[in-house]
């Protein structure tokens, strides 16, 4: 052995195993959770405009700044390089009306931040989806400005345009086939996402595309999102408007912010069950909730409130599901 | 489909810097400590004095315990000193130091040669118990104890683990390579010393070359080889059972609740020695390995031989090492210094650099749910790590199932938050009161 690197008397690090750690990081998870939102929010600048452009910026510039403040006045770490307040910008901007007054955004996106999160205890400790918070906030202040809808930018008689739930409530199934001209061209629209409605969640085919590439990269797994749509489709094709079993799923999966809700804010790691079992009851619950919610409740759309509402429910789902621990019961 | 068992991770192997590396004979050390206690239970209790001249493989300690296992001289020479030394497991325990007579001889009548089918069980439970084996998979559990239970304990299967599933260590890989037929009859002694039929070997599918050598060696005797999935911890007791007999043990028991006896490919080939050529446990093949050192070996090394020893006897260090590992990266113990010994249950010294570790800001949970997949145990190892933090340790242990942990570590690793779950879970266990187990 050469002396140079002959062991020297040394006090060496010491600390509780594991020395290894996975690469991954929770900023890595949120920044990936921004790529897989990024095609589906584009498309939403690209079919409504500017407007939805800018308010996409407002929203995620809110938020970054209430955060950095909020962790200024709590005199504690800023962290807003973690991705997590981008993610609830952008997520809240995308259940947005692409028209709503920028200082509206705004402030929905700094009630999000300051109330849902950082009043809780920060990342990790709230109990709502700080976006939909925000959504469910603005929704009651500004309730008209929040149900204004448009499809195109040229469109002239664009403005008012109600989304195709709205028609479906008001005036039936009938009306909404007939608006967009046969049943194909109404899938059509709603797959491609080429119907009025907020700025990011029309899009389905981008929608599941990110959501993929998040179960893909391990970010989440199958089972909110399918137990969730999933549950929507059953119920309202069961409860169709013509007696049982005349409804129409297909619209329904769709339609308003369900795909965008349950592939992006039901699962929400922080506010949703930890456990898979778990997550089935909660995305159950949910979209029975939003099947409810739809078909006899006075909105016509619930995922916001419905996801919201199974969120008072973790922790309890959290208390009693639990996996079977190795040794007790059930094994042999 | 391979036998596996629920949970678990897959951290990087990196067993490449020492997987080919023959097991070499380590330097003779210049003086040896030797502690009395190298396993759970009894101490042994001295039975040289200082200044008495001892040769290899006299016994040096002893006790009448039921769990309990001898301590023997590793070299030839005198015995300088007995009294507290740095331990790996412990801040100290008793060692008795002999100091080289560079002469290295045996005990009079060592080694010899046995046929062992010929021995009956009283002979066999005689010789083992004055083998000092002990377990050398990592848990120190005194094998003798396991290797003699009378038939009150209805010991229907004998496990052999190969595994070895903790990165970097490859010594069990290179006794199984090098040492199939000293092991198989190992084993074999093993079935016959607790008068059982049904014998499993379980190798992790990714030691293909092991997997064929020991098929060869049990060919004929009705021990059965089987390939399991590559995935930490696969080579844990409770898993390494499960993925072999489905059987589970209960929660707070032991192996021998569920009529199973596992032995570590180590401790085997050690019983061989014993039983064979009478030899008890004086050495034990240790891998030293890591990023920062310069040669990674897999060292047939004396107990009792200094961690500084061994890794100047690798060529010492290639870059700056930031953590000494008693083990692995996932279950080892970092030493704060080299002058501790190598005990029977040192199955590698890991040392790396600042760059092979992790190193992360610990952030708070965000409920991912990581280490709930990960736990094979199936605990909800975040809320554990939350309890901990504050301090709920009663809630903990009745709704948790806080003692069930088996600390291996996959939670944590797996962990983005960078939360060192394991350590809270740790102290967790040590506020519990001891009435309350």
């Amino acid at each position: 052995m050469s002396s140079q690197t002959s062991v020297q008397e040394n006090i060496y690090s010491v600390s509780t195993s594991p020395h290894i750690k996975a690469d991954d990081t929770v900023q890595k998870i949120m920044w990936r959770v921004i790529m897989a939102l990024i095609p589906a929010a584009a498309f939403g600048v690209f079919y409504f405009g500017l407007s939805a452009f800018i308010n996409i910026a407002v929203s995620i510039a809110a938020a970054v700044v209430s955060e950095y403040l909020v962790q200024k006045v709590r005199k504690v770490k800023v962290t807003i390089t973690d991705g997590s307040a981008v993610i609830t910008g952008l997520l809240l901007a995308m259940c947005l009306p692409p028209d709503l007054p920028y200082y509206m955004t705004a402030l929905g996106s700094a009630f999000a931040i300051v109330v849902a999160k950082h009043s809780m205890g920060g990342l990790g400790f709230n109990i709502f989806n700080p976006a939909h918070i925000g959504r469910a906030a603005l929704m009651v202040s500004w309730p008209v400005a929040m149900t204004t809808w448009r499809t195109t930018e040229i469109s002239v008689d664009a403005v008012s345009t109600a989304t195709p739930l709205s028609v479906l409530k008001l005036e039936g199934y009938d009306s909404l086939v007939e608006l967009f001209g046969g049943k194909t061209e109404l899938y059509k629209a709603m797959l491609l996402g080429t119907r009025s409605g907020s700025i990011g969640e029309t899009c389905t085919v981008l929608l599941v595309l990110g959501g993929v590439y998040l179960m893909y990269k391990h970010i989440i797994s199958w089972h909110i999102p399918v137990c969730m749509i999933g549950t929507v489709a059953i119920v309202t094709w069961i409860f169709g408007p013509e007696g049982l079993f005349t409804g129409d799923p297909i619209f329904h999966m769709m339609a308003g912010g369900l795909i965008i809700g349950a592939f992006f804010m039901a699962t929400d790691m922080v506010t949703a069950p930890i456990t898979k079992k778990g997550q089935i009851i909660f995305a159950v619950g949910a979209g029975l909730l939003v099947s409810l919610i739809r078909l006899k409740g006075g909105y016509p759309e619930g995922v916001c409130y419905s996801i919201l509402l199974m969120n008072c429910v973790t922790p309890l789902i959290d208390r009693y599901v639990k996996p079977r621990i190795y040794g007790t019961g059930g094994g042999k | 489909m391979l036998k596996s068992f629920r949970g678990g991770v897959h951290p990087p192997g990196n067993k490449s810097y020492s997987e080919n590396a023959p097991i070499v004979k380590g330097p003779l050390p210049e003086k040896v400590v030797i502690p009395v206690s190298q396993h759970i239970g009894a101490p042994g209790i001295p039975t040289v004095q200082v200044g008495d001249m001892v040769k290899k493989g006299q016994l040096i300690a002893r006790s009448d315990a039921a769990m309990t296992s001898f301590v023997h001289a590793t070299i030839s020479g005198k015995v300088v000193d007995i009294g507290e030394y740095p331990s790996s497991y412990r801040d100290k325990s008793i060692a008795i130091v002999i100091e080289s007579d560079g002469l290295d001889e045996w005990a009079p009548g060592l080694p010899m040669e046995r046929d062992w089918e010929k021995l009956d069980i009283e002979e066999l439970h005689s010789i083992i118990k004055q083998a000092g084996l002990v377990g050398m998979g990592g848990a120190n559990f005194p094998s003798a104890t396991k290797l003699t239970y009378g038939p009150d304990k209805k010991i229907d299967t004998v496990l052999l683990n190969g595994s070895e599933c903790e990165p970097y260590l490859t010594c069990d890989y290179r006794l199984m390579v090098e040492r199939s037929k000293e092991i198989a009859i190992g084993f074999q002694i093993a079935l016959k010393s607790l008068n059982v039929k049904r014998g499993i070997v379980g190798i992790e599918d990714n030691k293909p070359q092991a997997i064929e050598i020991m098929t060869k060696a049990f060919e004929g005797t009705g021990v059965e080889v089987v390939p399991l999935e590559t995935k930490y911890p696969q080579g844990a007791e409770r898993m390494f059972i499960k993925a072999l007999t489905g059987r589970e043990i209960p929660a707070g028991g032991r192996h021998f609740n569920i009529g199973i006896v596992g032995l570590n490919v180590g401790t085997v080939n050690s019983l061989y020695e014993a039983v064979v050529h009478g030899l008890p446990v004086i050495e034990k093949v240790v891998t030293v390995t890591g990023d920062a050192i310069t040669e990674p070996k897999n060292v047939m090394t004396r107990i009792g031989t200094s961690f500084k020893d061994l890794i100047d006897f690798c060529g010492g260090f290639s870059k700056t090492p930031e953590k000494i590992i008693n083990g692995g990266p996932m279950m080892g113990y970092a030493q704060a210094a080299l002058d501790i010994p190598v005990v029977k249950g040192v199955a590698g010294i890991t040392v790396l650099s600042k760059e092979a570790l992790s190193y992360g800001e610990e952030l708070p949970c965000i409920r991912c749910g990581r280490c709930v997949e990960a736990c094979p145990i199936g605990l909800v190892p975040s809320m554990l790590s939350i309890l901990g933090e504050r301090h709920k340790f009663k809630e903990a242990k009745d709704e948790f199932g806080l003692l069930s942990c088996i600390e291996c570590g996959s939670c944590a690793f797996i962990c983005p938050s960078k939360r060192n779950i394991v350590q809270y879970i740790r102290h967790a266990k040590s506020q519990v009161p001891a009435a309350h187990h």
